[in-house]
């Protein structure tokens, strides 16, 4: 179905940020550039949720709505196109994207109040929407990479959007560095996929006759490729996965790659809830489940993914439990949630990864919109050691943070709790070597995340009002312009918002209530996601499950796209019901048992003295700057600069030089000035000549 | 005995010939400036000897053509050979050899 609307969805945020970096900054009007920056949001959040769920909307039909806007790229059997198509997966996307976007665009037009670089900020936000929404809603391979490297252009912009500050920039440039890396394994895997399957579309188009097989459904008939080491260099689907996992590692944040999220904090606020916990940083698990199909046929990748994601989560949640500054535990935190969703996907579960995705976006967007609000209510102190007692003057934010506290921890009616019991379930139920531990790293993890956000709560909300004395920490400088304030709660623009949010938060989760827990009231599957997106994500082959003799009480996956009620329906056997109300009781546990171990620690002791090496982040930008910094700096400067480059490159050509010098001083001697020599010269040649000319006529006669 | 070709070409190589040893041997800058005449009018009569030998005008075209360049080259000729006298107060070419690396 092509439908012209789809384009309004990306063209409006870059119209609105073209009005405002051009039209904007003569202008200069707080109230006209918040217009046209929510604004151009709020149309591309309008026309998506009519494309998504009006009649006929991509998220009710089996087809996508595609839009073809122009022929990019073609070349013999290559294929790009600008085009745009939004099917169930990447309507939902657009749906959350779209929506939280705008809410944290309306939250920035407070917080940002006063700055000098009002528009440039939000010239560079709408234009973080365009990128953004051209990777969730593009239509192949290339025009999502195009997307890719927009958001990670703009998040680069945002995170040095202070431009005096030095860490601002530096941070910059780590988190684009970094995000270079990934984007390496990203590259390769896209040409590794057109080499394999012949086309980088993700779709069908009939609108250009394009009635050849896709880069994905070129997978659907292929078998899966064996579950060793060596499938990872094979040049199959392993590999493709394992490269377009590089890619993802990258954006999302996992281990070895995710150094760059918590220094990427150096930018505003809204910045860091919309780009760095909301949106882009789920980009990864959103290209994985996109090409869910590829991945299903490569179980090593699968492994790899589950085994980073698992390793991640629990990194980041130890370290987040010894961060002081609000925001870097909220950044670990994204962290340790991403390492969650690719768990997710590694065991299969895309579909638990993309309910994360969505609740995670809402709640902590909430928690970062939420210290946002503190932060400038504190007069931009980040440190919760000078805060304390805020809940007393700061009501409205206390009350949303609180939602969101106990939604990430996953208390049982909030968002939090179904994504992550589902996530959770699926591990322990996967049928992949070790699932059983995996779920143990997943459970451990969504303790210690109960943990370190209640202490942040503790910290921050209740206790002591720290922010009065100068002397509370003493290693921390006093600060003169920032003296003793008084916090205050923020204006409307902010906290409205925040409550949207908070709504969200607190019953975002009933879209996908499992049936396991929805058949405890009433014998019906409620299960709104799962239904929504089950005809667009593969499943993991049945012949997997051949391999795991661990779960024979596993019911076959059907691939075929039958109704997906019945075929959901079909998996509920009993014991598995009971199985996973046990888990969902036991994670539910966990929250308690992590809310309340936080609270017994921290209420009475809120600046109790953490690990050194968890508050040192175990060393890790150290350890980098040790083992990969400095030898390349060290080498590029002493060997590729000093041997190299001044030896060999600067050599050949001094050489060259030379050789035309001496080459020419040879030559002058015979360019004397006498007029009697150059004659000579002259007739000597001219006599050569005719010499010649008499040699070869003699030879001509003698000859024949 | 009639005059044949040949003999009109070794006149001709002759006088090209005392041409090319003057320019070579004399360093008076007028002396070679005649001599270059001498080599010009030298292949003139080659070229009059070959028209009248193959009954061809074009080679008596060519002999109005190589005059008028040596009249020009004469005029600008003699004017350097003039300013040079006028700057070194001598005629010998071997004093005006600066032009040199």
């Amino acid at each position: 179905m092509e439908n012209n609307l789809l384009s309004l969805i990306i063209f409006a945020p870059l119209a609105g940020a073209a009005i405002n970096w051009f039209v904007g900054r003569r202008v200069r009007d707080e109230r006209f550039i918040g217009v046209v920056a929510c604004g151009s949001i709020a149309i591309s959040t309008l026309v998506a949720f009519y494309l998504a769920l009006g009649s006929g909307g991509a998220l009710r039909s089996e087809t996508p709505v595609l839009d073809h806007i122009w022929t990019w790229l073609h070349v013999g059997t290559f294929r790009a196109d600008f085009a745009l198509a939004m099917d169930r997966l990447s309507g939902t996307y657009a749906l959350f994207v779209t929506f939280v976007g705008f809410l944290i665009h309306v939250f920035a037009v407070g917080y940002m109040h006063g700055e000098t670089g009002f528009y440039r900020f939000f010239a560079f936000l709408n234009l973080f929407m365009f990128a953004m929404l051209t990777l969730i809603l593009a239509d192949n391979f290339v025009l999502m990479f195009v997307g890719w490297e927009g958001v990670g252009l703009c998040s680069y912009l945002l995170i040095g959007y202070y431009v005096d500050r030095k860490e601002a920039g530096d941070a910059a440039k780590k988190a684009f560095i970094t995000n270079r890396i990934g984007d390496w394994g990203f590259v390769l895997g896209i040409m590794l996929t057109f080499f394999v399957t012949g086309s980088v579309s993700f779709f069908a188009n009939p609108a250009v006759g394009e009635v050849a097989h896709t880069a994905l459904s070129f997978f659907k008939n292929q078998p899966v490729d064996p579950f060793t080491a060596g499938a990872i260099i094979a040049g199959g689907a392993t590999s493709i996965a394992v490269l377009l996992f590089i890619g993802a590692a990258g954006k999302s944040a996992q281990i070895p790659l995710y150094v760059w999220l918590p220094d990427a904090m150096a930018g505003p606020t809204p910045v860091s809830a919309l780009i760095h916990a909301a949106t882009m940083v789920t980009a990864g698990v959103y290209m994985i489940v996109r090409c869910s199909e590829i991945f299903v046929h490569a179980p090593t990748a699968m492994f790899i993914v589950a085994i980073i994601g698992a390793a991640t989560a629990l990194f980041a949640a130890t370290i987040g439990l010894a961060q002081n500054d609000i925001k870097k535990v909220l950044a670990y935190s994204t962290i340790s949630q991403l390492g969650y969703m690719f768990l997710a996907c590694g065991v299969g579960a895309f579909i638990a990864a993309i309910f994360h995705v969505i609740t995670h976006a809402f709640f902590k967007a909430l928690l970062f919109l939420g210290s946002g609000s503190v932060i400038h209510g504190m007069h931009h102190e980040q440190d919760m050691r000078r805060m304390g007692g805020l809940k007393k003057y700061m009501p409205i934010t206390f009350a949303t943070m609180v939602t969101g506290w106990l939604a990430i921890s996953g208390i049982l009616p909030f968002a939090g709790f179904f994504s992550k019991d589902e996530i959770l379930w699926k591990t322990w139920s996967a049928s992949i070597p070790f699932s059983k531990l995996l779920w143990a790293v997943g459970a451990l993890t969504a303790l210690l995340t109960a943990v370190y956000m209640t202490r942040m709560m503790v910290m921050t909300f209740w206790g002591d009002e720290r922010f009065r004395d100068q002397h509370a920490v003493k290693h921390v400088e006093p600060d003169a312009h920032h003296g003793p304030v008084v916090p205050h709660e923020s204006p409307l623009v902010m906290t409205i918002p925040l409550i949207v949010l908070a709504v969200l938060s607190t019953i975002g989760g009933f879209i996908g209530v499992p049936y396991a827990l929805s058949s405890i009231f009433a014998d019906k599957d409620v299960n709104v996601i799962e239904h929504t997106l089950h005809p667009v994500v593969a499943t993991v082959p049945s012949s997997e499950h051949a391999v795991a003799e661990s779960h024979p009480e596993e019911p076959p996956v059907t691939t075929e796209h039958a109704p997906a009620a019945t075929a959901a329906h079909a998996t509920h056997s009993g014991e598995e019901i009971s199985a996973e109300r046990m888990l969902a009781g036991v994670s539910l546990l966990i929250a308690g048992l992590g809310i309340g171990a936080g609270w017994y620690l921290f209420k009475r002791r809120p600046l109790l003295q953490m690990p050194r090496l968890l508050e040192n982040k175990y060393y890790v930008d150290e350890i980098y700057d040790a083992a990969l910094i400095r030898p390349i700096e060290v080498g590029s400067r002493e060997g590729l600069w000093k041997i190299f480059d001044m030896g060999v490159i600067d050599g050949i050509l001094h050489s060259i030089g030379d050789l035309f010098t001496e080459a020419g001083r040879l030559a002058r001697y015979l360019q004397a000035g006498f007029v009697r020599g150059y004659t000579a010269i002259i007739l000597f040649g001219a006599l050569i000549l005719i010499g010649l000319f008499a040699f070869t006529w003699a030879f001509q006669v003698a000859t024949q | 005995m009639e005059p044949q070709l040949s003999w009109y070409l070794a006149l001709s190589a002759v006088l090209f010939t005392i041409g090319v040893t003057g320019v070579i041997i004399k360093r008076n800058v007028i002396a070679m400036f005649m001599c270059i005449e001498l080599m010009l009018n030298a292949v003139n009569l080659t070229f009059v000897a070959f028209a009248s030998f193959f009954q061809d005008v074009v080679g008596q075209l060519f002999v109005f053509i190589v005059m008028t360049v040596a009249a020009a080259e004469a005029a600008v000729g003699l004017g350097i050979i003039i300013a040079i006298f006028r700057n070194r107060e001598s005629l010998d070419v071997d004093d005006a050899s600066i032009l040199k690396l």
